[in-house]
């Protein structure tokens, strides 16, 4: 019994550990997301957002089709979709231009990933919302406006 | 890790699959404040979601705190077929993650 409780011990001890060094951040997931675009997520403006993910310089195009309400009622969940009959998209970002920090998600597509994206985001208050997409070395955008009633950022 | 955080379903129609994908996630952005302390709560979301089939990583979506609470991802693939599975993970910026393995329908 006395051995069984000693074991038992050290198992929680370690286990406690390794929560610690989580917890601590020695152990960020960052080095495991590398490719993640931590300057470009925090970017404050549009433009350094795009810049951060290789995007800036965006052409119009109303060959990319977003599906998104006109009007909102709740900021927090706003269904978006973004597709596009464009061959060779390799990237795509949605970007919601009067948040906080703009860009909220890029997608990177890979073999026999078709340009279609559909998630739902939140919006702080009412702004245009961006997809960026890169196809063949091109970098091209259309946007809509979305009317937010209650916004979803901060309480 | 919570059961079930991530439920994934695939449709193949033809040679294109259809991925609908929703995890279980609070998804803080870190500017909210909790009401009854009025002390921040730390950001903690979703970064990372990866679509693997066949060994082929079909799309990999990076995500900041601006995608809903509980996110729902859907998105559409060529060259899969019915009875292929698909693999999907997500990874959140405090470590966690999870991954489930779905048989293309």
């Amino acid at each position: 019994m006395t051995m069984k409780r000693r074991m038992f011990l050290k198992g929680s001890l370690a286990a406690g550990t390794v929560g610690v060094a989580v917890g601590a951040g020695l152990l960020t997931p960052g080095s495991v997301l590398a490719a993640w675009p931590k300057a470009a997520m925090e970017a404050k403006t549009v433009d350094d957002a795009l810049k951060g993910v290789g995007m800036s310089g965006f052409a119009q195009s109303d060959d990319i089709k977003i599906k998104a309400p006109d009007i909102a009622e709740n900021g927090a969940v706003v269904p978006v979709t973004v597709s596009t009959s464009m061959t060779g998209v390799t990237n795509m970002a949605i970007v919601i231009a009067k948040n906080g920090t703009p860009l909220s998600s890029t997608y990177d597509l890979g073999k026999g990933a078709q340009a279609y994206i559909s998630t739902r985001v939140k919006m702080g208050k009412t702004s245009d919302v961006m997809a960026i997409v890169k196809a063949g070395g091109k970098v091209l955008a259309n946007k809509k406006e979305v009317k937010v009633t209650i916004g979803g950022c901060g309480g | 890790m919570a059961k079930k955080s991530l439920k994934v379903k695939a449709k193949a129609k033809g040679s294109a699959v259809t991925v609908k994908a929703l995890i279980s996630h609070p998804m803080e952005t870190g500017l909210r404040k909790d009401k009854k302390t009025g002390k921040i709560i730390p950001a903690h979301f979703v970064q990372e979601v990866t679509a693997v089939h066949n060994g082929n990583n079909v799309l990999t979506a990076n995500w900041s705190g601006a995608i809903s609470k509980n996110p729902y991802l859907s998105f559409k693939f060529d060259g899969g077929k019915k009875g292929d599975t698909l693999k999907v993970s997500w990874a959140d910026n405090k470590g966690g993650g999870d991954s489930v393995e779905a048989k293309i329908k």
